[in-house]
């Protein structure tokens, strides 16, 4: 019995110890909605969807043209970074006077360009990177390098993005326009370009994300669906724009998930973290973090 | 220095003003007065591009401003000081100062303006780090108007600053636009606090029912009759 | 009996008829395809209509399919008994998930976010327990013989035809009679309103949670149908993200706020489909959607009424001003 608790407990801290890394990634992601959404007021449904074209761009670059990782990374996160500013060109700047539904919808529709593309383009078959990374034990326990270097990286990813919204005039801006729209050209800001600069933002963030998951994961058109759903219930429960919230609830559904697949299988997970969610709803409806206004 | 001839403005259908002319020169205190709802506020937003005029055409300058796209009109040297204050109450008072230095030519000089509106404003110093929206009025109206002065202005657009203040407030706001026109600049007022403005303006008009009713220095219209019955109750 | 009426009797006199002045069967299979996910949509743009935005359906209809199909499979429980059971499962999900939306006012893109992930993780679980539901690879109910009543198979595709022309109807007999029910004027008041609309003494939570499982069941209807009708489904024709999101989109191409709206949606996606299908044989996999996608977004720009209801638009009265957002003020600040 003992024994049998001691090996409980050794998987049990790798758990949480895998979900805090897990958890800096879909902080992440949380990140680059939250952004857009406190900027613009509008969801990218697709952004889980643009991080997948992201994980080809990878595999492409580094299987097909045979970049290093560390160079194929900075181009394609200027990739999903400009196809963040041609889908806010494209798609959102037409709709911005329309109801917020209809631009919501929108991205709705090109979520199903961009899984189609990717079915057309690249096939269904999972690719992966084969990069294979050594694996770290401390003790019993062992944690790959691909979740450490892709949390690191997510952290820096995210003070990065702190460091510039205190530190720069534009920054600030995008801080700012959240509060009060309708007097930025007093400031002299042009909104229109601070539109498509924080959808270029939010496009890097998820370019970054792409390429710390295809680290860990196979790359294939669906693979959007497995972390976007997830990504999309962190931001509610975090509160939409609110980015601190979104960083706590990263890592609370990060550990849920990460729990829960430790006693089934990781979709029961997502189950379990659904569950959280709706329970979550009645406790702290305004979200984890609610502004008391 | 500023323009209007002719303006017609208004929001969708309805019109708020109606064939505006008006002339602020380099260096002097301008003000409009007139009551709630006589087109006051639109005649600021449209002299700093927030809503364009259906009609007419204003020059700073010599600067065509309605051709100018509104963020641009900052970069002309107007400055809007909006009614209300309009603070980004979440953001602290060195991040409200920042986003006034936000033009490329500001940002420039953005540390030699700081120090002026700190020298201004020494309260606005100690207070650099709270967040606007937690002070009181008289301090939010000196943090709006230290946005306004960020940019490095010639024109100063002041929109109802006594508005919502206790009166010994409204008396340290009014000290203060002297203190401004004095540094050299050029202030276009619009107030409802009819009796105190006058005392700061050299010239003003009577903007009634979104036209010009009357113009003329401030002594000039203190003498009026109009004027003492309606807005200064003598 | 006024003219509409005629109109109705005639057409549905027609469209009874039809199977037996012209049976071909693919052209019937398209018919029965194209009105179970008339159906479908049509309890889509219920909710839809008010502004209640789900992405959701995907997994009520997955629900519908995959418990019907269960039931019978594995504890021999007849449709006729297990899809009104699929429907119940689907409409106490849609409470659970849909009450603290309600209650607690999440609205808008928490709605719509909220009802995504429901979605996404129906499927999830029709994936994690494959040991049941044979996971992504899809499902078949067991045959019993070639027709039975009691498992509801038929080999005969009139008869199909017959029932999906019958749910459909039953479908547009629903949209109407809410379209001139006081819930429609409560939704409407909602939809403007909340707080405006609770003050006038409408009980929100209620009636959107009337709206919403009336919905859900109608969807979980549907889904069982289609698993009757094909005998085959997989996690991603019935469930997720992207079915939600095909409801959706032929709701708008046809237009949400007409009763024929979402049929003529589904008429025009499914023959995309087929047309694209046999233009590009198998390389179709994927092309469909891409156009589908090229299409939601063009129509939600340039035709957020959808086919029918700018047609109808056109015809009739001028339009009605968008309801704008952020339009009434400062618009320069936008544009």
């Amino acid at each position: 019995m003992q024994s049998f608790l001691d090996i409980f407990d050794i998987y049990f801290l790798e758990a949480v110890i895998n979900g805090i890394l897990l958890g800096g990634v879909l902080a992440l992601l949380a990140l680059g909605l939250n952004l857009i959404f406190g900027v613009i007021d509008v969801t990218w449904i697709c952004y889980a969807e643009l991080v997948m074209i992201g994980m080809y761009g990878m595999y492409y670059l580094v299987q097909y043209f045979g970049l290093p990782y560390w160079a194929a990374a900075p181009l394609v996160i200027l990739l999903v970074a400009l196809l963040g500013a041609a889908l806010h060109f494209l798609v959102i700047a037409p709709l911005l006077t329309a109801p917020p539904i209809n631009q919501l919808l929108a991205t709705g529709g090109v979520l199903f360009i961009l899984q189609s593309f990717a079915t057309v383009a690249f096939g269904i078959d999972f690719k992966n990177l084969g990069i294979r990374l050594p694996v770290l034990s401390l003790g019993d326990m062992n944690f790959s390098y691909a979740r450490l270097l892709s949390f690191a990286a997510a952290l820096l990813g995210m003070i990065g993005v702190y460091l510039f919204l205190t530190r720069t005039f534009t920054g600030t801006a995008i801080r700012a326009i959240a509060q009060d729209r309708q007097i930025m050209p007093l400031m002299g800001v042009d909104p229109k370009r601070l539109y498509l600069i924080t959808s270029a933002i939010g496009g890097g963030l998820a370019g970054l994300a792409a390429c710390l998951l295809v680290l860990q994961y196979d790359v294939h058109p669906f693979v959007g669906l497995s972390f976007g759903p997830i990504t999309f219930l962190i931001c509610v429960l975090g509160g939409l724009g609110n980015f601190i919230g979104g960083f706590i609830a990263a890592f609370v559904f990060a550990e849920i998930i990460s729990l829960g697949g430790l006693f089934s299988d990781l979709e029961w997970g997502y189950v379990l973290a659904f569950g959280f969610f709706i329970v979550m709803m009645f406790i702290r409806p305004a979200g984890l973090l609610a502004r008391r206004s | 220095m500023l323009e209007l001839r002719s303006i017609d403005a208004g929001y969708g259908s309805f019109q708020a003003l109606f064939d505006v002319s008006l002339d602020v020169r380099a260096g002097e205190a301008v003000g409009v007065i007139g009551p709630n709802g006589a087109g006051k506020t639109t005649l600021m937003r449209v002299i700093s591009g927030l809503i364009r005029p259906i009609r007419g055409t204003i020059a700073m300058q010599g600067t065509d401003v309605v051709a100018t796209p509104a963020h641009r009109i900052v970069s002309l040297g107007i400055a809007h000081v909006p009614e209300n204050r309009r603070l980004f109450p979440r953001l602290t008072v060195a991040d409200n100062l920042k986003m006034g230095a936000f033009m490329p030519g500001a940002r420039a000089r953005y540390a030699e303006r700081l120090d002026f509106v700190f020298e201004l404003f020494p309260r606005m110093k100690e207070r650099r780090h709270q967040m606007a929206g937690t002070m009181s009025g008289g301090e939010q109206q000196m943090c709006a108007i230290g946005r306004a002065l960020m940019s490095n202005p010639k024109l100063l657009l002041l929109d109802e600053p006594s508005a919502g203040l206790a009166p010994v407030v409204v008396q340290q706001v009014f000290e203060l636009v002297k203190r401004i026109r004095s540094s050299g600049l050029t202030v276009l007022i619009v107030e409802q606090n009819v009796q105190q403005v006058l005392r700061v303006v050299d010239r003003a008009y009577l903007l009634e029912a979104g036209t010009i009713r009357a113009a003329g220095t401030s002594t000039e219209l203190a003498a009026s009759d109009t004027i003492k019955q309606a807005y200064l109750g003598v | 009996m006024s003219r509409q009426v005629k109109a109705w009797i005639v057409a549905l006199i027609a469209l009874v008829a039809l199977p037996f002045v012209h049976s071909d069967p693919y052209h019937l299979h398209l018919l029965v395809l194209i009105l179970i996910w008339s159906f479908a949509y049509t309890s889509w743009s219920i909710m839809g209509r008010f502004g209640l935005v789900s992405l959701g359906h995907g997994g009520f209809l997955g629900i519908g399919a995959y418990v019907t199909a269960l039931l019978w499979n594995d504890l021999g429980i007849s449709p006729w008994l297990g899809i009104p059971l699929s429907m119940a499962t689907a409409g106490v999900l849609a409470l659970i998930v849909a009450y603290p939306c309600f209650r607690f006012r999440i609205t808008g893109h928490y709605f719509v976010l909220v009802t995504l992930a429901l979605s996404g993780i129906v499927l999830q679980v029709i994936t994690a327990t494959r040991d049941y539901t044979g996971g992504s690879l899809g499902y078949t109910p067991r045959r019993a013989g070639s027709s039975s009543i009691v498992a509801l198979q038929f080999d005969d595709k009139v008869i199909w035809y017959l029932i999906a022309l019958a749910v459909w109807l039953a479908g547009i007999v629903i949209w109407h009679w809410i379209d001139r029910s006081m819930i429609r004027h409560a939704m409407e008041a909602i939809s403007e309103d909340e707080d405006a609309a609770a003050a006038a003494g409408v009980n929100v939570t209620a009636e959107k949670l009337k709206i919403t499982l009336i919905s859900a069941l109608m969807t979980a209807l549907a889904g069982a149908l289609y698993c009757q009708y094909q005998m085959f489904i997989s996690p991603d024709t019935v469930s997720g993200i992207a079915v939600s999101l095909q409801m959706v989109f032929a709701a708008i191409v046809g237009g949400v706020y007409v009763a024929l709206g979402p049929t003529v949606g589904a008429i025009i996606t499914i023959l995309l489909a087929e047309v694209l299908r046999i233009g590009f044989g198998t390389k179709a996999v994927g092309w469909d959607n891409l156009v589908y996608g090229v299409l939601l977004v063009l129509f939600i720009i340039f035709l957020p009424k959808g086919i029918l209801g700018s047609v109808i638009d056109w015809t009739k009265s001028p339009p009605k001003p968008p309801r704008g957002h952020e339009q009434e003020t400062v618009p320069v600040a936008r544009r």
